[in-house]
């Protein structure tokens, strides 16, 4: 009886919360962020498994509108043990000295259609870029998946460095492909 | 090139295609197997990737000339082996000459299909020279892959160990019986 009453509460207290702060939230679990690179032409891809949004967008007020990213460095797995182990070293992500990179956009532009170009700034390993993201964005009931692809060059953000540095092993071009679930945005 | 022979008749050749595709094949054979063996123990660096990929390139190469091989083979039959030669080895050997020669084209197949399927499965798409992609064999499964792993090694040992038997076989000819058997298939 007790428990239920404890639970009610909870419930109480989160929906509140909720209806409060009109909170937007992405759902790691329908989430993925995807990077192909390209090894002596062969698209090689990878993910990376800790990333968290804060959101707060509105289609009527892009103005005020913001997103912004973290991506947990040290997550990236290409699903190849011996590879996964060399990531977060120096030559790579040095995900002890630069642990998360991050996103944070500066301004929201509609394209019609649910497309925007969203400008922000990149950072990653310490290096720090400006970057428009083109996304998508489709709504099904409460959730709103937001698609998209960024064609970054990796030497930017030192990533591969002194013998990896070479792009006829691995291409400077790669892909971040991403796809957020996020609940709690209003109508586009 | 002058044969070191004491066969009074010179056995009937093989066709210059057959001669070449041999020769141009023994040596890529060698090669990629010295390789395979290298590259396995390498740690994660440049060199390993590129062996790798230099690897799957040589193997797709062999392949594609292994089919041309065979099908060569079947327009254009080996001469046969010289009647006195053929009447005086032993049925054991009639057998033995027969079955190192099938078991080695089936596995200039196997090797580098069992390759192929390895690539895929791990989740790596073969791109020949970096340019031509290849359709994956299999799926990615990486339970899959461990399994494959170890069979294109054996069926490459295999190999190795039947182009050594051939070697000898072929030596045997030469410095024992000095028939000048190897004349058909020298240049």
């Amino acid at each position: 009886m007790s428990s239920l009453l404890k639970l009610s509460v909870a419930l109480l207290f989160s929906g509140a919360a909720i209806a409060g702060f009109a909170q937007q939230k992405i759902v790691p679990a329908q989430s993925d962020i995807v990077f192909v690179s390209k090894q002596m032409g062969v698209p090689v891809e990878g993910h990376f498994k800790k990333f968290d949004a804060q959101i707060s967008f509105d289609a009527a007020k892009l103005d005020t509108s913001k997103v912004s990213f973290t991506v947990d460095m040290g997550s990236a797995s290409l699903g190849v043990p011996e590879t996964d182990a060399e990531l977060p070293k120096p030559t790579w992500f040095s995900a002890v000295k630069f642990p998360q990179a991050t996103f944070t956009s500066t301004s929201i532009k509609a394209l019609g259609g649910g497309k925007f170009d969203v400008a922000g700034k990149l950072s990653i390993k310490g290096q720090a870029r400006d970057v428009v993201v083109p996304v998508a964005m489709v709504q099904t009931g409460a959730t709103t998946v937001a698609t998209g692809v960024l064609p970054i060059k990796r030497l930017a953000f030192k990533i591969g460095e002194g013998e990896w540095a070479d792009t006829s092993m691995v291409a400077d071009d790669v892909q971040v492909k991403f796809k957020f679930s996020l609940t709690g945005v209003g109508k586009l | 090139m002058a044969l070191p022979t004491s066969a009074s008749a010179k056995p009937a050749s093989y066709t210059a295609v057959a001669k070449l595709l041999h020769w141009v094949l023994a040596l890529a054979l060698t090669g990629i197997f010295g390789v395979g063996l290298y590259m396995a123990d390498l740690p994660f660096s440049p060199l390993r990737l590129k062996l790798y990929n230099w690897h799957k390139w040589a193997g797709i190469t062999i392949l594609t000339l292994s089919v041309l091989r065979l099908l060569w083979r079947f327009t254009h039959r080996p001469p046969p082996l010289p009647t006195a030669m053929a009447q005086s080895m032993p049925k054991w050997q009639h057998w033995a000459h027969e079955a190192t020669h099938y078991a080695m084209y089936a596995l200039f197949f196997i090797v580098p299909l069992l390759g192929w399927a390895y690539s895929s499965a791990s989740g790596f798409q073969i791109v020949v020279f970096g340019v031509l992609p290849l359709p994956d064999l299999l799926s990615a499964n990486k339970e899959l892959a461990e399994t494959i792993k170890p069979l294109h090694g054996l069926a490459a040992w295999a190999l190795c160990a039947l182009v050594v038997l051939h070697v000898a076989a072929a030596l045997k000819h030469q410095f024992i019986d000095r028939d000048g058997l190897i004349g058909r298939m020298l240049p």
